[in-house]
Protein backbone atom coordinates (compact mmCIF):
# COMPACT_ATOMS: atom_id res chain seq x y z
CA UNK A 1 0.00 0.00 0.00
CA UNK A 2 1.17 3.51 -0.79
CA UNK A 3 1.51 5.62 2.34
CA UNK A 4 2.07 8.95 0.58
CA UNK A 5 1.25 9.74 -3.02
CA UNK A 6 2.56 13.05 -4.31
CA UNK A 7 1.32 13.85 -7.80
CA UNK A 8 2.83 16.70 -9.86
CA UNK A 9 2.77 19.17 -6.97
CA UNK A 10 3.59 22.76 -7.80
CA UNK A 11 3.73 25.66 -5.35
CA UNK A 12 4.76 29.27 -5.92
CA UNK A 13 5.28 32.13 -3.52
CA UNK A 14 4.97 35.56 -5.14
CA UNK A 15 6.44 34.38 -8.40
CA UNK A 16 9.07 32.10 -6.84
CA UNK A 17 8.44 28.47 -7.71
CA UNK A 18 9.21 26.47 -4.57
CA UNK A 19 7.98 23.18 -6.02
CA UNK A 20 8.07 22.42 -9.73
CA UNK A 21 5.89 19.40 -10.37
CA UNK A 22 7.13 17.03 -7.68
CA UNK A 23 5.88 13.44 -7.91
CA UNK A 24 6.76 10.74 -5.38
CA UNK A 25 5.28 7.57 -4.00
CA UNK A 26 6.31 6.46 -0.53
CA UNK A 27 5.29 2.94 0.40
CA UNK A 28 3.90 1.84 3.74
CA UNK A 29 6.60 0.79 6.19
CA UNK A 30 9.38 2.63 4.38
CA UNK A 31 11.98 4.77 6.12
CA UNK A 32 12.25 7.47 3.49
CA UNK A 33 14.74 10.33 3.33
CA UNK A 34 13.96 13.67 1.76
CA UNK A 35 17.24 15.47 1.25
CA UNK A 36 18.36 18.69 -0.31
CA UNK A 37 20.16 21.94 0.40
CA UNK A 38 18.45 24.93 2.01
CA UNK A 39 15.77 26.30 -0.28
CA UNK A 40 15.36 23.02 -2.13
CA UNK A 41 11.66 22.85 -1.25
CA UNK A 42 11.75 20.12 1.43
CA UNK A 43 9.77 22.03 4.02
CA UNK A 44 7.31 23.30 1.41
CA UNK A 45 6.75 19.71 0.31
CA UNK A 46 6.29 18.54 3.90
CA UNK A 47 3.92 21.42 4.60
CA UNK A 48 1.92 20.37 1.56
CA UNK A 49 1.78 16.79 2.82
CA UNK A 50 0.68 18.06 6.23
CA UNK A 51 -2.01 20.33 4.77
CA UNK A 52 -0.29 23.43 6.16
CA UNK A 53 -0.10 24.87 2.68
CA UNK A 54 -2.19 24.08 -0.36
CA UNK A 55 -0.56 23.18 -3.66
CA UNK A 56 -1.24 25.39 -6.68
CA UNK A 57 -1.27 22.31 -8.88
CA UNK A 58 -1.26 18.59 -8.15
CA UNK A 59 -2.42 16.53 -5.21
CA UNK A 60 -1.14 14.67 -2.17
CA UNK A 61 -2.77 11.61 -0.66
CA UNK A 62 -2.06 9.98 2.68
CA UNK A 63 -3.15 6.33 2.70
CA UNK A 64 -5.41 7.17 -0.24
CA UNK A 65 -7.00 10.24 1.39
CA UNK A 66 -6.52 13.59 -0.34
CA UNK A 67 -5.01 16.14 2.05
CA UNK A 68 -7.36 18.89 0.81
CA UNK A 69 -10.66 17.22 -0.08
CA UNK A 70 -10.53 14.44 2.53
CA UNK A 71 -8.34 16.22 5.05
CA UNK A 72 -9.86 14.62 8.14
CA UNK A 73 -8.89 11.08 7.18
CA UNK A 74 -5.59 12.22 5.70
CA UNK A 75 -4.56 14.00 8.90
CA UNK A 76 -5.64 11.14 11.16
CA UNK A 77 -3.04 9.03 9.37
CA UNK A 78 -0.26 11.57 9.67
CA UNK A 79 1.99 12.80 12.47
CA UNK A 80 4.31 15.71 11.73
CA UNK A 81 7.25 16.99 13.74
CA UNK A 82 7.67 20.59 12.56
CA UNK A 83 11.10 22.06 12.00
CA UNK A 84 10.55 25.16 14.17
CA UNK A 85 10.81 24.76 17.91
CA UNK A 86 7.25 25.85 18.72
CA UNK A 87 5.33 25.33 21.95
CA UNK A 88 2.34 26.67 23.85
CA UNK A 89 3.65 28.49 26.93
CA UNK A 90 0.40 28.10 28.87
CA UNK A 91 0.65 24.36 29.42
CA UNK A 92 2.72 21.60 30.99
CA UNK A 93 4.11 18.70 28.98
CA UNK A 94 1.30 16.37 30.00
CA UNK A 95 -1.39 18.99 29.32
CA UNK A 96 0.15 19.62 25.90
CA UNK A 97 0.06 15.93 25.02
CA UNK A 98 -3.48 15.45 26.36
CA UNK A 99 -4.71 18.42 24.35
CA UNK A 100 -3.01 17.13 21.23
CA UNK A 101 -4.65 13.72 21.73
CA UNK A 102 -8.02 15.43 22.04
CA UNK A 103 -7.56 17.34 18.80
CA UNK A 104 -7.23 13.95 17.12
CA UNK A 105 -10.44 12.78 18.79
CA UNK A 106 -8.74 10.59 21.40
CA UNK A 107 -9.87 10.66 25.02
CA UNK A 108 -8.19 8.91 27.95
CA UNK A 109 -4.88 8.53 26.15
CA UNK A 110 -2.68 8.59 29.25
CA UNK A 111 -1.32 5.06 28.87
CA UNK A 112 0.13 5.85 25.43
CA UNK A 113 1.20 9.34 26.52
CA UNK A 114 3.11 7.76 29.42
CA UNK A 115 4.76 5.31 27.04
CA UNK A 116 5.81 8.06 24.63
CA UNK A 117 7.19 10.16 27.48
CA UNK A 118 9.07 7.15 28.81
CA UNK A 119 10.59 6.41 25.41
CA UNK A 120 11.62 10.02 24.91
CA UNK A 121 12.93 10.46 28.47
CA UNK A 122 10.25 13.01 29.29
CA UNK A 123 8.62 11.28 32.26
CA UNK A 124 10.25 13.46 34.90
CA UNK A 125 9.21 16.59 32.96
CA UNK A 126 5.54 15.62 32.66
CA UNK A 127 4.29 18.34 34.99
CA UNK A 128 6.79 21.01 34.01
CA UNK A 129 5.58 24.04 32.07
CA UNK A 130 6.77 24.11 28.46
CA UNK A 131 8.47 27.47 29.03
CA UNK A 132 10.79 25.90 31.58
CA UNK A 133 12.14 23.21 29.23
CA UNK A 134 15.45 23.33 27.40
CA UNK A 135 15.50 23.37 23.60
CA UNK A 136 16.25 19.67 23.44
CA UNK A 137 13.37 18.85 25.77
CA UNK A 138 11.00 21.00 23.76
CA UNK A 139 12.09 19.10 20.66
CA UNK A 140 11.23 15.83 22.42
CA UNK A 141 7.76 17.17 23.22
CA UNK A 142 7.28 18.08 19.55
CA UNK A 143 8.11 14.50 18.63
CA UNK A 144 5.74 13.22 21.32
CA UNK A 145 2.96 15.49 20.03
CA UNK A 146 3.33 14.03 16.55
CA UNK A 147 2.94 10.52 17.93
CA UNK A 148 0.01 10.91 20.37
CA UNK A 149 -2.50 9.49 17.87
CA UNK A 150 -0.24 6.61 16.76
CA UNK A 151 -0.15 7.76 13.15
CA UNK A 152 0.81 5.17 10.53
CA UNK A 153 2.81 7.86 8.71
CA UNK A 154 5.33 9.98 10.61
CA UNK A 155 7.05 12.97 9.05
CA UNK A 156 10.12 14.35 10.80
CA UNK A 157 11.28 17.72 9.48
CA UNK A 158 14.87 18.05 10.68
CA UNK A 159 14.09 16.56 14.10
CA UNK A 160 17.69 16.58 15.30
CA UNK A 161 18.61 20.12 14.25
CA UNK A 162 20.56 21.65 17.11
CA UNK A 163 20.01 18.87 19.61
CA UNK A 164 22.47 16.83 21.61
CA UNK A 165 23.75 13.33 20.96
CA UNK A 166 21.63 11.84 23.74
CA UNK A 167 18.38 13.00 22.18
CA UNK A 168 19.46 11.82 18.77
CA UNK A 169 20.13 8.35 20.09
CA UNK A 170 16.91 8.26 22.10
CA UNK A 171 14.92 9.55 19.17
CA UNK A 172 16.34 7.20 16.57
CA UNK A 173 15.92 4.21 18.86
CA UNK A 174 12.24 5.03 19.31
CA UNK A 175 11.58 5.96 15.68
CA UNK A 176 13.36 2.80 14.48
CA UNK A 177 11.11 0.77 16.76
CA UNK A 178 8.01 2.44 15.34
CA UNK A 179 9.31 1.81 11.81
CA UNK A 180 9.88 -1.87 12.62
CA UNK A 181 6.31 -2.02 13.90
CA UNK A 182 5.09 -0.86 10.48
CA UNK A 183 4.98 2.94 10.69
CA UNK A 184 6.11 4.79 7.60
CA UNK A 185 8.76 7.39 8.40
CA UNK A 186 9.70 10.35 6.22
CA UNK A 187 12.80 12.19 7.34
CA UNK A 188 14.40 15.42 6.24
CA UNK A 189 17.78 16.18 7.70
CA UNK A 190 20.98 18.01 6.97
CA UNK A 191 22.88 15.27 8.82
CA UNK A 192 23.51 12.97 5.90
CA UNK A 193 25.09 10.28 8.05
CA UNK A 194 21.73 10.00 9.86
CA UNK A 195 19.91 9.59 6.56
CA UNK A 196 22.47 7.01 5.42
CA UNK A 197 22.07 5.04 8.63
CA UNK A 198 18.27 5.19 8.82
CA UNK A 199 16.72 5.53 5.37
CA UNK A 200 15.95 2.73 2.97
CA UNK A 201 15.12 5.06 0.10
CA UNK A 202 15.99 8.66 -0.61
CA UNK A 203 14.73 11.50 -2.75
CA UNK A 204 16.97 14.49 -3.34
CA UNK A 205 15.42 17.85 -4.07
CA UNK A 206 17.09 20.77 -5.72
CA UNK A 207 15.36 24.07 -6.51
CA UNK A 208 11.92 22.50 -6.20
CA UNK A 209 12.61 19.43 -8.32
CA UNK A 210 13.41 15.83 -7.53
CA UNK A 211 16.91 15.29 -8.92
CA UNK A 212 17.46 11.79 -7.51
CA UNK A 213 15.14 9.06 -6.28
CA UNK A 214 16.60 5.70 -5.43
CA UNK A 215 17.21 3.17 -2.70
CA UNK A 216 20.12 3.99 -0.42
CA UNK A 217 22.12 1.10 -1.88
CA UNK A 218 21.30 2.23 -5.39
CA UNK A 219 22.52 5.72 -4.61
CA UNK A 220 25.71 4.47 -2.99
CA UNK A 221 26.41 2.32 -6.04
CA UNK A 222 25.86 5.32 -8.26
CA UNK A 223 29.11 6.93 -7.20
CA UNK A 224 31.67 4.35 -8.07
CA UNK A 225 34.98 4.24 -6.32
CA UNK A 226 36.34 5.72 -3.14
CA UNK A 227 38.22 8.64 -1.73
CA UNK A 228 41.96 8.57 -1.26
CA UNK A 229 42.89 11.11 1.38
CA UNK A 230 46.51 12.19 1.29
CA UNK A 231 48.29 14.54 3.64
CA UNK A 232 51.44 15.96 2.10
CA UNK A 233 54.34 16.77 4.36
CA UNK A 234 56.29 18.47 1.60
CA UNK A 235 55.48 19.74 -1.88
CA UNK A 236 52.10 20.27 -3.48
CA UNK A 237 49.68 18.27 -5.53
CA UNK A 238 50.82 18.03 -9.15
CA UNK A 239 48.55 19.68 -11.73
CA UNK A 240 47.85 16.30 -13.33
CA UNK A 241 46.09 15.10 -10.17
CA UNK A 242 44.00 18.25 -9.66
CA UNK A 243 40.96 16.93 -11.59
CA UNK A 244 40.63 14.11 -9.04
CA UNK A 245 40.33 16.45 -6.06
CA UNK A 246 36.93 16.42 -4.32
CA UNK A 247 37.82 18.27 -1.09
CA UNK A 248 40.81 20.55 -0.78
CA UNK A 249 41.85 21.50 2.71
CA UNK A 250 44.99 23.24 1.58
CA UNK A 251 45.95 26.20 3.68
CA UNK A 252 44.39 25.15 6.92
CA UNK A 253 47.69 25.42 8.73
CA UNK A 254 48.16 21.69 9.07
CA UNK A 255 49.88 21.05 5.78
CA UNK A 256 48.35 20.02 2.49
CA UNK A 257 45.45 17.59 2.71
CA UNK A 258 43.55 16.43 -0.36
CA UNK A 259 40.66 14.05 -1.04
CA UNK A 260 41.08 12.38 -4.41
CA UNK A 261 38.33 10.46 -6.10
CA UNK A 262 39.48 7.06 -7.40
CA UNK A 263 37.59 4.34 -9.23
CA UNK A 264 39.69 1.32 -8.25
CA UNK A 265 42.32 0.51 -5.62
CA UNK A 266 44.85 -0.06 -8.39
CA UNK A 267 44.87 3.68 -9.09
CA UNK A 268 46.49 4.37 -5.72
CA UNK A 269 49.94 3.27 -6.86
CA UNK A 270 49.75 5.47 -9.94
CA UNK A 271 48.79 8.48 -7.81
CA UNK A 272 51.64 7.82 -5.37
CA UNK A 273 54.05 7.52 -8.29
CA UNK A 274 52.91 10.93 -9.63
CA UNK A 275 53.39 12.44 -6.19
CA UNK A 276 56.91 11.01 -5.87
CA UNK A 277 57.80 12.32 -9.34
CA UNK A 278 56.70 15.80 -8.36
CA UNK A 279 58.83 15.71 -5.22
CA UNK A 280 55.90 15.65 -2.83
CA UNK A 281 56.29 13.66 0.40
CA UNK A 282 53.22 11.86 1.76
CA UNK A 283 52.88 12.15 5.52
CA UNK A 284 49.60 10.29 5.94
CA UNK A 285 47.22 8.43 3.66
CA UNK A 286 43.86 6.74 4.04
CA UNK A 287 41.16 5.17 1.86
CA UNK A 288 37.52 6.04 2.40
CA UNK A 289 34.45 4.53 0.76
CA UNK A 290 32.12 7.00 -0.94
CA UNK A 291 29.25 7.93 1.34
CA UNK A 292 25.95 9.73 1.02
CA UNK A 293 27.65 13.07 1.41
CA UNK A 294 29.81 12.44 -1.67
CA UNK A 295 26.74 11.37 -3.60
CA UNK A 296 24.79 14.35 -2.37
CA UNK A 297 27.52 16.76 -3.41
CA UNK A 298 27.91 15.07 -6.75
CA UNK A 299 24.18 15.05 -7.51
CA UNK A 300 23.69 18.60 -6.35
CA UNK A 301 26.67 19.66 -8.45
CA UNK A 302 25.27 17.82 -11.45
CA UNK A 303 21.86 19.33 -10.85
CA UNK A 304 23.47 22.77 -10.84
CA UNK A 305 25.01 22.08 -14.24
CA UNK A 306 21.86 20.46 -15.55
CA UNK A 307 23.26 16.94 -15.49
CA UNK A 308 20.99 15.65 -12.72
CA UNK A 309 19.35 12.33 -13.38
CA UNK A 310 16.43 10.48 -11.84
CA UNK B 1 -20.44 17.65 11.33
CA UNK B 2 -20.27 16.91 15.02
CA UNK B 3 -20.30 20.07 17.15
CA UNK B 4 -19.65 18.13 20.35
CA UNK B 5 -16.82 16.04 18.95
CA UNK B 6 -13.81 15.34 21.13
CA UNK B 7 -11.77 17.68 18.90
CA UNK B 8 -14.16 20.59 19.43
CA UNK B 9 -14.44 19.94 23.16
CA UNK B 10 -10.67 19.76 23.51
CA UNK B 11 -10.04 23.02 21.65
CA UNK B 12 -12.83 24.69 23.65
CA UNK B 13 -11.33 23.38 26.89
CA UNK B 14 -7.86 24.53 25.84
CA UNK B 15 -9.13 28.03 25.10
CA UNK B 16 -10.91 28.13 28.47
CA UNK B 17 -7.81 26.89 30.25
CA UNK B 18 -5.72 29.50 28.45
CA UNK B 19 -7.65 32.47 29.79
CA UNK B 20 -8.25 30.86 33.18
CA UNK B 21 -4.51 30.42 33.76
CA UNK B 22 -4.06 34.17 33.44
CA UNK B 23 -7.32 35.14 35.16
CA UNK B 24 -5.82 38.22 36.79
CA UNK B 25 -5.25 39.70 33.36
CA UNK B 26 -8.27 38.26 31.57
CA UNK B 27 -10.97 38.49 34.25
CA UNK B 28 -9.95 40.62 37.23
CA UNK B 29 -8.44 43.51 35.24
CA UNK B 30 -11.49 44.21 33.04
CA UNK B 31 -13.76 44.04 36.09
CA UNK B 32 -11.61 46.67 37.78
CA UNK B 33 -11.68 48.85 34.65
CA UNK B 34 -15.49 48.72 34.48
CA UNK B 35 -15.65 49.52 38.18
CA UNK B 36 -13.53 52.63 37.60
CA UNK B 37 -15.80 53.75 34.76
CA UNK B 38 -18.79 53.42 37.05
CA UNK B 39 -17.19 55.31 39.91
CA UNK B 40 -16.03 58.19 37.70
CA UNK B 41 -18.97 58.59 35.30
CA UNK B 42 -21.55 57.65 37.93
CA UNK B 43 -20.14 60.17 40.38
CA UNK B 44 -19.90 62.99 37.83
CA UNK B 45 -23.23 62.48 36.10
CA UNK B 46 -25.49 61.04 38.81
CA UNK B 47 -28.41 63.40 39.38
CA UNK B 48 -27.63 65.44 36.26
CA UNK B 49 -28.90 62.98 33.67
CA UNK B 50 -32.11 60.97 33.67
CA UNK B 51 -32.27 58.80 30.59
CA UNK B 52 -35.40 56.80 31.38
CA UNK B 53 -38.09 58.02 33.78
CA UNK B 54 -37.40 56.84 37.31
CA UNK B 55 -34.07 55.26 36.41
CA UNK B 56 -30.93 56.78 37.94
CA UNK B 57 -27.92 57.41 35.71
CA UNK B 58 -25.85 54.85 37.62
CA UNK B 59 -28.56 52.24 37.15
CA UNK B 60 -28.69 53.13 33.43
CA UNK B 61 -24.92 52.92 33.16
CA UNK B 62 -24.46 49.49 34.77
CA UNK B 63 -26.02 47.35 31.99
CA UNK B 64 -24.04 49.34 29.45
CA UNK B 65 -20.79 48.71 31.29
CA UNK B 66 -21.63 45.03 31.73
CA UNK B 67 -22.34 44.63 28.04
CA UNK B 68 -19.27 46.63 27.04
CA UNK B 69 -17.13 44.30 29.18
CA UNK B 70 -18.81 41.24 27.67
CA UNK B 71 -18.17 42.47 24.14
CA UNK B 72 -14.60 43.65 24.61
CA UNK B 73 -13.50 40.53 26.45
CA UNK B 74 -15.15 38.18 24.00
CA UNK B 75 -13.24 39.93 21.22
CA UNK B 76 -10.00 39.92 23.18
CA UNK B 77 -10.20 36.19 23.89
CA UNK B 78 -10.35 34.80 20.38
CA UNK B 79 -8.27 37.51 18.73
CA UNK B 80 -5.40 37.41 21.23
CA UNK B 81 -5.31 33.61 21.29
CA UNK B 82 -5.11 33.40 17.50
CA UNK B 83 -2.53 36.15 17.04
CA UNK B 84 -0.33 34.72 19.81
CA UNK B 85 -0.53 31.26 18.26
CA UNK B 86 0.25 32.63 14.82
CA UNK B 87 3.21 34.67 15.97
CA UNK B 88 4.72 32.01 18.23
CA UNK B 89 3.99 29.35 15.62
CA UNK B 90 2.05 27.01 17.89
CA UNK B 91 -1.06 27.42 15.73
CA UNK B 92 0.41 24.46 13.87
CA UNK B 93 -0.90 22.24 16.69
CA UNK B 94 -4.44 23.25 15.67
CA UNK B 95 -3.80 23.15 11.94
CA UNK B 96 -2.22 19.69 11.78
CA UNK B 97 -5.04 17.66 13.44
CA UNK B 98 -8.28 16.71 11.68
CA UNK B 99 -10.29 19.60 13.13
CA UNK B 100 -12.94 20.99 10.78
CA UNK B 101 -13.41 24.70 10.10
CA UNK B 102 -16.66 24.60 12.07
CA UNK B 103 -15.05 22.93 15.06
CA UNK B 104 -12.28 25.53 15.14
CA UNK B 105 -14.67 28.48 14.81
CA UNK B 106 -17.15 27.14 17.36
CA UNK B 107 -14.46 26.32 19.89
CA UNK B 108 -12.90 29.78 19.70
CA UNK B 109 -16.27 31.55 19.73
CA UNK B 110 -17.68 29.41 22.57
CA UNK B 111 -14.66 30.10 24.76
CA UNK B 112 -14.98 33.81 23.94
CA UNK B 113 -18.63 33.72 24.98
CA UNK B 114 -17.70 32.08 28.28
CA UNK B 115 -14.99 34.64 29.00
CA UNK B 116 -17.29 37.51 28.02
CA UNK B 117 -20.06 36.22 30.27
CA UNK B 118 -17.72 35.53 33.19
CA UNK B 119 -16.31 39.07 33.00
CA UNK B 120 -19.81 40.50 32.50
CA UNK B 121 -21.11 38.60 35.52
CA UNK B 122 -18.16 39.83 37.55
CA UNK B 123 -18.76 43.45 36.51
CA UNK B 124 -22.45 43.09 37.36
CA UNK B 125 -21.73 41.48 40.73
CA UNK B 126 -19.49 44.39 41.73
CA UNK B 127 -21.42 47.29 40.20
CA UNK B 128 -24.92 46.12 41.18
CA UNK B 129 -24.18 47.32 44.74
CA UNK B 130 -24.19 50.92 43.55
CA UNK B 131 -27.75 51.14 42.21
CA UNK B 132 -31.10 49.47 42.33
CA UNK B 133 -31.55 47.35 39.21
CA UNK B 134 -34.66 45.54 38.05
CA UNK B 135 -34.86 42.56 35.71
CA UNK B 136 -37.86 43.43 33.57
CA UNK B 137 -37.20 40.80 30.91
CA UNK B 138 -34.32 38.51 31.95
CA UNK B 139 -34.50 36.43 28.79
CA UNK B 140 -33.47 39.45 26.71
CA UNK B 141 -30.48 39.92 29.01
CA UNK B 142 -29.32 36.38 28.34
CA UNK B 143 -30.09 36.46 24.61
CA UNK B 144 -28.23 39.71 23.93
CA UNK B 145 -25.32 38.86 26.23
CA UNK B 146 -24.73 35.50 24.54
CA UNK B 147 -25.34 36.79 21.03
CA UNK B 148 -23.21 39.88 21.57
CA UNK B 149 -20.34 37.80 22.97
CA UNK B 150 -20.65 35.35 20.06
CA UNK B 151 -20.51 38.21 17.56
CA UNK B 152 -17.43 39.73 19.14
CA UNK B 153 -15.83 36.29 19.52
CA UNK B 154 -16.38 35.75 15.79
CA UNK B 155 -15.05 39.20 15.00
CA UNK B 156 -12.02 38.30 17.14
CA UNK B 157 -11.46 35.18 15.04
CA UNK B 158 -11.57 37.28 11.86
CA UNK B 159 -9.22 39.89 13.30
CA UNK B 160 -6.86 37.20 14.64
CA UNK B 161 -6.70 35.55 11.22
CA UNK B 162 -6.27 38.83 9.37
CA UNK B 163 -3.65 40.43 11.62
CA UNK B 164 -0.01 39.51 11.11
CA UNK B 165 1.30 41.58 14.00
CA UNK B 166 0.12 42.65 17.43
CA UNK B 167 -0.08 46.28 16.37
CA UNK B 168 -2.46 45.41 13.54
CA UNK B 169 -4.69 43.69 16.07
CA UNK B 170 -4.37 46.65 18.43
CA UNK B 171 -5.42 48.94 15.56
CA UNK B 172 -8.46 46.74 14.93
CA UNK B 173 -9.33 46.95 18.61
CA UNK B 174 -8.59 50.65 19.13
CA UNK B 175 -9.95 52.05 15.87
CA UNK B 176 -12.94 49.77 15.36
CA UNK B 177 -14.10 47.83 18.41
CA UNK B 178 -13.49 50.49 21.04
CA UNK B 179 -15.14 53.44 19.17
CA UNK B 180 -18.04 51.26 18.03
CA UNK B 181 -18.64 50.16 21.63
CA UNK B 182 -18.30 53.62 23.14
CA UNK B 183 -20.54 55.16 20.48
CA UNK B 184 -23.20 52.49 20.95
CA UNK B 185 -24.89 54.05 23.94
CA UNK B 186 -22.93 52.58 26.82
CA UNK B 187 -22.88 55.94 28.59
CA UNK B 188 -25.95 57.59 27.08
CA UNK B 189 -29.21 57.04 25.24
CA UNK B 190 -28.98 57.89 21.54
CA UNK B 191 -32.08 60.04 22.02
CA UNK B 192 -29.82 62.52 23.77
CA UNK B 193 -27.75 62.89 20.56
CA UNK B 194 -28.37 65.37 17.72
CA UNK B 195 -30.42 63.97 14.85
CA UNK B 196 -27.45 63.33 12.59
CA UNK B 197 -25.57 61.27 15.19
CA UNK B 198 -28.75 59.44 16.12
CA UNK B 199 -29.00 58.36 12.46
CA UNK B 200 -25.33 57.36 12.40
CA UNK B 201 -25.80 55.29 15.56
CA UNK B 202 -28.38 53.18 13.75
CA UNK B 203 -25.61 51.91 11.46
CA UNK B 204 -23.62 50.69 14.46
CA UNK B 205 -24.51 47.05 15.22
CA UNK B 206 -23.06 47.41 18.73
CA UNK B 207 -25.84 49.88 19.53
CA UNK B 208 -28.49 47.17 19.01
CA UNK B 209 -26.61 44.70 21.24
CA UNK B 210 -26.36 47.17 24.12
CA UNK B 211 -29.86 48.58 23.65
CA UNK B 212 -31.43 45.10 23.55
CA UNK B 213 -29.41 44.04 26.60
CA UNK B 214 -30.50 47.13 28.51
CA UNK B 215 -34.13 46.43 27.60
CA UNK B 216 -33.84 43.23 29.63
CA UNK B 217 -33.20 45.31 32.75
CA UNK B 218 -35.60 48.23 32.34
CA UNK B 219 -38.21 46.92 29.90
CA UNK B 220 -37.48 50.14 28.03
CA UNK B 221 -35.07 50.83 25.18
CA UNK B 222 -34.39 53.12 22.25
CA UNK B 223 -35.37 50.42 19.75
CA UNK B 224 -37.72 47.42 19.98
CA UNK B 225 -35.71 44.40 21.24
CA UNK B 226 -37.17 42.34 18.41
CA UNK B 227 -35.76 44.75 15.85
CA UNK B 228 -32.43 44.68 17.67
CA UNK B 229 -32.50 40.88 17.74
CA UNK B 230 -33.15 40.68 14.01
CA UNK B 231 -30.35 43.11 13.16
CA UNK B 232 -27.89 41.50 15.57
CA UNK B 233 -28.73 38.00 14.27
CA UNK B 234 -28.12 39.05 10.67
CA UNK B 235 -24.83 40.66 11.70
CA UNK B 236 -23.79 37.46 13.45
CA UNK B 237 -24.72 35.33 10.42
CA UNK B 238 -22.66 37.55 8.12
CA UNK B 239 -19.62 37.51 10.40
CA UNK B 240 -19.87 33.74 10.93
CA UNK B 241 -20.01 33.23 7.16
CA UNK B 242 -16.92 35.42 6.70
CA UNK B 243 -15.03 33.61 9.47
CA UNK B 244 -15.90 30.13 8.26
CA UNK B 245 -14.83 31.04 4.73
CA UNK B 246 -11.51 32.40 5.94
CA UNK B 247 -10.93 29.16 7.85
CA UNK B 248 -12.11 26.99 4.97
CA UNK B 249 -9.74 28.64 2.52
CA UNK B 250 -6.92 28.80 5.03
CA UNK B 251 -6.58 32.56 4.52
CA UNK B 252 -3.27 33.61 6.17
CA UNK B 253 -3.25 30.27 8.00
CA UNK B 254 -2.43 27.62 5.43
CA UNK B 255 -0.02 29.58 3.24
Amino acid sequence: MTAIQINSVEKSYKGFKALKGVSLNIEQGEFFGLLGPNGAGKTTLISTIAGLIRPDVGSVKIHGHDVVTDFRNARKNLGVVPQELVFDPFFTVRETLRLQSGYYGIKNNDAWIDEIMHNLDLTNKADVNMRALSGGMKRRVLVAQALVHKPPVIVLDEPTAGVDVELRQTLWKFISRLNREGHTVVLTTHYLEEAEAMCQRVAMLKLGEVVALDSMQGLLRRVSGSQLIVHLKEGTLPEGLRPLVSHDEHGNGKGNRYSLRINAPGEVEAILARLRESGAVVDEMQMQQADLEDIFLQIMGDAKTGKGAL
Amino acid sequence: MNFVSVGFRTLFYKEMLRFWKVATQTIAAPILTAMLYLLIFGHVLEGRVEVYPGVSYTAFLIPGLVMMSVLQNAFANSSSSLIQSKITGNLVFILLPPLSHWEILLAYVSASVVRGLVVGAGVFAITAWFAHLSFAAPLWIIVFAVLGAAILGTLGVIAGIWADKFDQLAAFQNFLIMPATFLAGVFYSIHSLPGFWQAVSHFNPFFYMIDGFRHGFFGDSDISPWTSLAIVSVFFAVLAAVAINLLRHGYKLRN
